[in-house]
Parts: structure tokens; sequence; C-alpha cells
């Protein structure tokens, strides 16, 4: 085994750790290791500056304007952000539809998609999940028709996060019926201003605007914009699902994040006059969990390692995902724990002002963690795949 | 960076997997632990001819001087085939502290290497917990040389140890850092009373109780303390690989089952909640590897990162060993609680690996100290 840094990476270190020492507004940090996105314009504005640095797309290769990194200097990168509170950037565009489109698009596709993406041009949002397939992704319904130089959209999505915010969707839909349910089904790129698309906001447990259900109502969609091979789109949808684990992977760097603000939030606090951060029971409590944090990291580390020497992980992006969101729920209610009785003021009403720091945010991480299991393949969807992919089980 | 092994550590633990499936298959275990020392002996020689036994010494102790992945690759060879035996005890922890020096020390290296004694260290004391710097027994120094009063809790493969290395106060109290010597003890000196004992694992410990025995100072007078930490934190390691090769192997063996047994007409495999419950051990095991990494990955940052990280990979590892081990019994239902499977003999071993040189709560609270 060898675990040192070659001169090369070490120096890249000491660039990305300077990149990061400036720039990174102090209103960012509570949200940020609360594990919740940041608003839209802020993190547009953030990839903006990754993108004007070079940095962009740290996963992508270096001819379709991305970084050409290798996967430790990604692993790197990623610390070195999440160690200056730092925000993981969104994903839905780098890392779920980009690497499809220069994949499987076309160089049409490419050329007018991808600058877009890494200069924060464009916004783009995912149209899979329907009232009716949601972990049963292939049991979707809405349809793509073909009509001339168009397809026709028709149906209801459902989970469309930023679908509010974003400029473009990329939508899997039903172009034929086939034996099987997942042939036939096509991925489309879809501008959001086009007619017939309606946004209607979910709320959720949170209390943050995330989240909408989307109709596709006579939706014209131009036939140019079909990625890859009609009726292929669920073979694409794999990989983005592939892509979406291995993109938890650089988010659980960032759980170093969610063990600083704990540490914190327990400093703060003391009861008797003792602070609980100096107390044991909490002691072995934070200690277990930064512990867990280590192992996680870890085996993120093993799997940058791996890719980096081209062997196949298999399903350790699965176990990653299990675990993170594991973590990210337990950390959020240590945090939350350790604000004690204040925990419950969640929002100010009338002229009140007197909120913890922390607050409403540690709160909302500990209620957006929920989710944390159930998108991108829910834990239990995780235990089928490793059961399936590594150990052979089939039921 | 590379996570795997080289080709030579490859090897290393290659050879170690089929010398465990010769000399204590599943089969034999139960009439070669009966036998106690006697059952290991054999093999015990065949180490020391294939220079296992001097592997883990240092180079200036006319050791082979391998290193810690070595000694992981070791562990986690007699990890996969439960291998018994004191080898971290008399190969790895002993020749780290005789290492502080001494010509009579340099004999006995030698001696173990040859596979001609073993030692153990008796590091822990009633009352003291884990904590290797609560030490109540004293040595007095006269012109004669050094004798030891007090008592020793427990001795981690003491049971058949021809010399013993006892801690002692030549000065300070009982909980102090400073005023630790180390003395070499032969199991036969007047006035030492010896308590053997069997463990679940077949492993073999000691009490002692010395009333003015004589021993030998190893090193220099006062402070030994650094040194014990740091040779437990090494001998730790080998454990920690062996729960980490124990824990895979243990889980590899109830997948087959989960493959192979039938039941309700089909193999218990197909049923969901069994599939998810191999997930979780299945993952428990990549957790535990993930810290064997973390321990190497700290190795060039010096002896305090690595103990922390010794001591964060004691917590995790013993609980996904143990973790593993009982979910391998549960999944094998009636049979795993019998003596006859190897899984039970994991179960055990992965109790045993969990307190041995501190438990996980020790290391909890020494991680966050």
């Amino acid at each position: 085994m060898e675990f040192e840094l070659d001169p090369a990476d070490l120096a890249f270190r000491e660039e990305v750790r300077a990149f990061f020492a400036t720039g990174i507004p102090d209103e960012w940090r509570t949200r940020v290791r609360a594990g919740l996105r940041l608003n839209p314009e802020e993190l547009v504005a953030y990839q903006k500056r990754l993108a004007a640095r070079g940095w962009g797309a740290p996963t992508w290769p270096v001819e379709y304007g991305g970084t050409g990194w290798s996967p430790i200097r990604q692993y790197i990168f990623w610390t070195e952000a999440a160690e200056a509170d730092a925000p993981a950037q969104f994903h839905q565009g780098l890392e779920l539809i980009g690497p499809i489109i220069f994949t499987y698009g076309s160089q049409e596709l490419k050329d007018r998609y991808l600058p877009g993406i890494v200069n924060a041009d464009d916004w783009w949002c995912q149209g899979y999940s329907e009232p009716n397939a949601g972990s049963d992704l292939a049991s979707l319904r809405t349809r793509a028709v073909r009509d001339g130089d168009d397809y026709v959209l028709n149906g209801q999505k459902a989970w469309t996060s930023y679908g509010h915010v974003a400029s473009h969707c990329f939508v899997l839909a039903r172009t034929s019926d086939e034996p099987k349910r997942q042939q036939g089904i096509s991925l489309l790129l879809v501008d959001m201003k086009t007619p017939g698309i309606t946004i209607r906001p979910v709320a959720t447990m949170d209390e943050k605007h995330h989240t909408n259900e989307m109709f596709l109502d006579d939706v014209r969609v131009p036939a140019a914009n079909l990625v890859g091979e009609e009726g292929r789109g669920w073979e694409y949808g794999k990989v983005l699902l592939d892509r979406e684990r291995m993109v938890t992977a650089s988010v659980a760097i960032f759980l170093i994040q969610t063990v600083k603000a704990i540490r914190e939030a327990a400093s703060r606090r003391t009861i008797g006059g003792v602070r609980l951060i100096d107390m044991p029971g909490f002691k072995a409590k934070l200690a277990q969990y930064e512990i867990e944090v280590t192992a996680l990291q870890t085996m993120v580390l093993r799997v940058m390692a791996d890719a980096a020497a081209g062997t196949d992980s298999g399903p350790l992006g699965s176990m990653i995902k299990l675990r993170w969101s594991q973590l990210s729920q337990a950390g959020t209610a240590l945090w939350v724990g350790a604000l004690g009785p204040r925990a419950a003021h969640f929002a100010p009403l009338d002229n009140s002002h007197d909120l913890p720091a922390d607050m409403p945010y540690a709160m909302q991480g500990a209620l957006y963690a929920r989710v944390t299991s159930i998108y991108g393949g829910s834990s239990e969807i995780q235990h089928n795949i490793i059961a399936q992919r590594a150990l052979g089980l089939k039921g | 960076m590379r996570f795997t092994y080289s080709d030579e550590q490859a090897m290393l633990l290659d050879s170690i997997l089929r010398f465990g499936q010769e000399h204590f298959p599943p089969t034999e275990r139960h009439r070669l632990i009966r036998q106690g020392r006697s059952g290991e002996t054999d093999a015990w020689a065949r180490m020391a001819d294939l220079g296992w036994l001097l592997l883990p010494i240092a180079e200036e102790c006319g050791g082979l001087g391998g290193g810690i992945i070595e000694l992981m690759a070791l562990g986690e060879g007699f990890g996969r085939n439960l291998v018994p035996g004191p080898y971290m005890a008399s190969c790895v922890l002993a020749p780290a502290l005789l290492a502080r020096g001494g010509a009579v020390q340099d004999d006995l290296i030698e001696q173990i290497g040859a596979g001609e004694a073993i030692v153990a260290a008796a590091l822990l004391e009633d009352d003291g917990g884990y904590d290797l710097h609560h030490v109540a027994t004293r040595a007095t120094g006269s012109d004669e040389g050094w004798t030891l009063d007090g008592a020793k809790a427990h001795v981690e493969d003491g049971g058949d140890a021809e010399w013993f290395i006892v801690p002692a106060r030549t000065a300070g109290g009982v909980r102090d850092r400073d005023g630790l010597s180390l003395f070499l003890v032969s199991a036969s000196a007047p006035g030492l009373r010896v308590e053997r004992f069997r463990a679940v694992d077949g492993h073999r410990h000691a009490r002692l109780e010395l009333e003015g025995v004589a021993g030998q100072l190893i090193g220099s007078q006062g402070d030994a303390l650094a040194d014990i930490e740091a040779a437990v934190a090494r001998a730790s390691c080998g454990y920690l690989a062996e729960a980490v090769g124990s824990m895979e192997a243990v889980s590899a063996i109830t997948l087959d089952y989960l493959r192979t047994r039938e039941q309700f007409g089909k193999p218990i495999g197909s049923f969901q909640v069994l599939q998810h419950r191999m997930v979780d051990m299945t993952v428990a095991c990549e957790e535990a590897r993930a810290m064997l990494c973390h321990i190497a990955l700290s190795i060039p940052k010096g002896d305090a990162a690595f103990q922390r990280a010794v001591s964060a990979a004691k917590v995790r590892i013993s609980e996904c060993g143990i973790y593993v081990g009982q979910q391998a019994v549960q999944l094998h239902g009636g049979v795993g609680f019998s003596d006859e499977l190897i899984v039970s003999h994991h179960l055990k071993r992965q109790m045993m690996l969990a307190i041995a040189h501190g438990s996980i709560d020790h290391h909890r609270m020494r991680f966050a100290a």
C-alpha cells in the first residue's frame, strides 16, 4: 500500500487551499454545515467563480470544459472545499445530465449545452420520478409521441427539484410500448420556457421550497433534443443513477463540516457551568460520530483510488450512499440535540429575534436529512442493488 | 496512492492463508485447541522455519523489520482461518518492548524469532481499566538488583509464556505517566504466582501476583510509558487486521449458506429481509477495512496521529466485527449456534479481539481526549 501524495498533488492542494482561503461568505457557513443547499443565486455565483478559475467541472474531461483531474485531485479539491465551508456544487447539470450528453449526445447537443452547465448560464432539473413511478422508475407513464420534427410530451412528473428556477429539464418519457418495461423509454432535453409546462411547488417538512410537481401538456420538444437513440433512455438513465451515487461520494466528504458544527454548538452551550462538549456522555457520542465519518471518508478515498487505478469498485458507491445518508441524519440530530430546549425555537414570531446562532438551519438540516435516504435510490433500493450486484442474491 | 497490498505483501497473505488451511482446518480446530499449547507447537515450528516469527521484529534487534502493513497482511491471514497462538503478544508486542535495550534481551529476541521462547507483556492491573499508565506494582532496587511487588489482572496470551515483561513503578503515584520502568521476569521466578485461563477463542491468558520477585530492568528507568503505548498500538494493528480477516471470512461463509440453504422451497438468500441483513454485514466489512486504511494513512503523520487512528479503528472495527459475527450466527439459525460450525468461533474471536488492548468504550474516550 502507498498512502502518500506525490509532490505535484501536494502543490495542487496548496493551490486549492489558497483559492478557498477567500471568497466564501461567513453567512453561507451554517447552511453549508447543515447540509442545506444555498439559494440558487448563491450557487450560481459560486459556480461562476469556479468556472472563471477553470475549475467549473472537476469530474469532466478537459475536451468538454472539465478539469481532467485525477480522482485523487478531485478528492483533494472536495476535501479542501469542505474544510473551507464551501458548498458542494449543484450536481444536476454537472454530474447527472452533463456526462450523459458528452457520452451519448450528438455533437450539436454537446456544443449547445455543455458550456452552459460549466458556466452556470443554464440550470438543469431532473424529470424522472412520477406520482406512480418512484423507486419503481420503469413504470413511468409520461409519453413522448413523434410528430414531424418534434416529440410531443404529455404526463406528470414528481419531485422536480429546482424546477421553479431551472432553465432546462432532462426528461425520461415513454416513446413506445415494449414487452420489457425498461425498453421504449427515451431521454429528452427540454427548455423550461416551452409552452405547456406547469410547475407547482410542493411543500416539504423542512419548510424550504426546493421541489415541485411538473405537468407536461402537449409540450413540443425538437427531435434533435433526443439524447442518443430513441428507446434507449433507460440505459442512459441507469448510468445517471450510478453517477448520482458517485456524487454522493463527493458529498460524503462534506460531513466533516457537520462535525465542526456539532462541536461549535456543544462548545457554546453549558449545563451547570460545564460546557456540553466537555461532558463525557456527549464527548463519547461526538467521538463515535467522528469515527464513523472517518470510516466513510476512507471508503470514499478507496473509491477514488480504485477509479484512479481503473479498478471497478462495484457497488461501493451504493454503500457510500447508504452510510452517508445515515450519517447526515445522525449528525444533524446530534447537532439539534446539542441546542437543548432552544431547538424548539425554529422561527421568530412578532418582533422576536434572539434565535440561537445556528437556527433555523440546524433544524432544517435535520429535517432535510430525512430525504437523503429516500432520493437518488432509497436506502432499501441501495440494499437491493448491493444484494444483487455485489452478493449475487436474487429475489 | 494505492489501497492494495504490494505483490510481496499479497504473497505473504497468500502463504498465511494456505498455512491456516493446512494447519488449522475447522474440522481439526476442536482437537487442537483442547490440546492447549501442544496443539499449536507443530504450526509454531513451521512459522519459525518460514521466518514469520522474525518478520515483525526490528532489523536492529535481528528481525526482518516488517512494517505495519506486513503486520496487517499477517493478521488478516490469521483471522481468515482463525489461526490460534500468541503471535501478536510474543512476536510483535514483546520484541517492541524488549527493544528498549540490554544484552539479555537480544538473546531473548533471538529465541522468540527461533520459536524457542514465548514472552508476554503483563500490562493491565485491577482498578486500572485499560489504562496502560495505571500501575501500582512497585519495583525496589538494591545491590542485588530489582524486586517487584504487586499484581497484574490480565496478561494477554500469557498462559504459555516462559517470560513476562512487567511494567512497575520506580517512581511516582499509581496513575502518573512518569516513573514507569519495564522488567523482565521469568515465569518460574520464586515469589511469582501465575494463574492461567482459557478464553472462549482458545487463547490462553494469565493473571500474576508478584511478591519480592526478581526482575531485570529493560532499558532506561522511569520513562517506559511512551514505548509501552507505542508497542501496544503496533500490536493492536495486527489484531485489527485479524478482526477484518475473520469478519470477511465469516461473511463469505454466511453468503454461501444463504445461497444453498433452502427453506419454504427456495434458497433463504431469496428472502429480502435476509438479503438486506447480508448487505449490512458486507457494508460493515467495508467500513472495517476502510479503518485499516485509515491507520495506514496516519503512519506518515507521526505517532500521535497514528495512535489516535488506532483508537478510532479499535472502536469501529470492533463494533463491525461483533455485528458481523452475531448476524452470521443469526442467519445460520440453529447450526450457527452450534459449536461444530466455524461460524460461532468467529463470533467468539471477535468478542475477544474487541476487548484485547482496550475496549470500544476505552478507545472511544481515548479518541475523544
